[in-house]
């Protein structure tokens, strides 16, 4: 079978900046993979180019075999840096909204995780903390039944406890075999669940491997080699 | 016995240590059938494919079984579990006694210190 995604030589720049400057990526199915690297290193580009809301400079990006596009699509649930819901909807109207327009989309799952998180689908977007909003939209996201999944800082707002149910509702929630792509920065949060980690620095991939060959060769977290690889 | 994980050493390791121990506890009585794979991880919060090689490692030391209908269980071989937890208690007397001995200790004067500590708790 072919990888669930991958670049070649995959180049994105903005003008003079090199936002992505040739990317060689390949990863598998089945796989909870941290995309991390400090602000600015193309992250969101990566995703952005993944979800055809850019188009490479350079080189190509393909998802299951596959150019991003209407095809694509159909396999890749996304959650998007910045909220693009419309904020005067209420919750369940969002769930309506969704199911209707991705096959894939189990609304019993959403309605459970909001009940598990005591949010009320009556509630108006708008009217929701942003911690709430953030986990409306992963709650949207990993009630799709995708091959791979696009979660660009998903956590971020979201508190401790809440962070904790999270991640062991993106556990439970995606398929054997679908691929699940994490952008972030809170990597002591998140490195439990992670098979792999891919580091990216100025547009370029630095290091990949999985998380247990790092603790087991350099005795340390994901974390504290975050921190020495990208001193400031 | 919640599980906890130290950040400087393999998750593997320490899912293989930490479900051997609720195996020896009892937690995890010797015959009884363990959840899914994706249970447990979501239980522990970890990686599902490190739960399962993790178990996959336990299967080979024999505590774990796996059958081909029915997931998997703690084996029933009670002799096998006694070993396994001897081998670990000396494992980490050992370590101990090499602590005492790099403070100074020795064999003898380790020993009668535990004898008096254990008769202090008796009290
Ligand atoms: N639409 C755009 N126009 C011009 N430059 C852009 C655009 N989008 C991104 N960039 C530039 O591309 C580079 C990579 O940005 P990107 O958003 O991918 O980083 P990131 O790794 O997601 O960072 P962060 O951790 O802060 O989210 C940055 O230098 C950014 O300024
Ligand atoms: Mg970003």
């Amino acid at each position: 079978m072919n990888a669930i995604f991958e670049c070649n030589n995959l180049k994105k720049s903005f003008g003079v900046n090199h936002a992505l400057a040739g990317i060689d990526l390949r990863v598998e199915r089945g796989r909870i993979i941290g995309l991390l690297g400090p602000n600015g290193s193309g992250k969101t580009t990566l995703i952005k180019l993944a979800n055809n809301l850019l188009t490479p400079t350079e080189g190509s990006i393909l998802i299951g075999g596959k150019k991003p596009g209407v095809e694509t699509k159909k396999i890749v649930s996304y959650l998007p840096e910045k909220t693009y819901l419309n904020n005067w909807m209420r919750v369940h109207q969002i769930i309506e909204f969704f199911a209707d327009f991705y096959d894939d989309f189990k609304p019993e799952k959403a309605y459970d995780m909001l009940k598990r998180l005591n949010i009320d689908h009556r509630d108006r977007l708008k009217n929701l903390s942003k911690g709430n909003k953030e986990k409306v939209q992963l709650i949207l996201v990993m009630s799709r039944e995708a091959e791979l999944y696009l979660l660009d800082e998903p956590i971020g707002g979201v508190d401790p406890a809440a962070r904790d149910y999270i991640l062991e509702t993106i556990i439970s929630n995606y398929s054997d075999n679908a691929t699940v792509i994490i952008s972030t920065h809170l990597i002591a949060d998140i490195e439990k669940i992670l098979d792999d980690v891919i580091f990216i620095k100025e547009g370029k991939v630095v290091l990949t491997s999985t998380v247990d060959s790092i603790r087991d060769e350099k005795g340390k977290s994901v974390d504290a080699l975050f921190r020495e690889v990208f001193k400031c | 016995m919640p599980w906890d994980f130290k950040s400087d050493r393999p998750i593997y390791t320490q899912l293989i240590e930490q479900i051997e121990l609720k195996i020896f506890s009892g937690e995890y009585p010797p015959g009884a059938k363990l959840p899914s794979v994706r249970d447990i991880a979501q239980e522990a919060s970890v990686n599902p494919n490190t739960m399962q090689r993790a178990l996959a490692k336990l299967e080979e030391d024999g505590l774990v079984i796996t059958h081909r209908t029915s997931g998997r269980s703690i084996t029933e071989d009670i002799e096998l579990i006694k070993k396994a937890k001897n081998q670990l208690a000396k494992q980490q007397i050992a370590e101990f006694l090499e602590k005492m001995k790099l403070m100074g200790f020795e064999k003898t004067e380790t020993l009668a210190l535990i004898t008096d500590m254990l008769e202090e708790m008796k009290k």
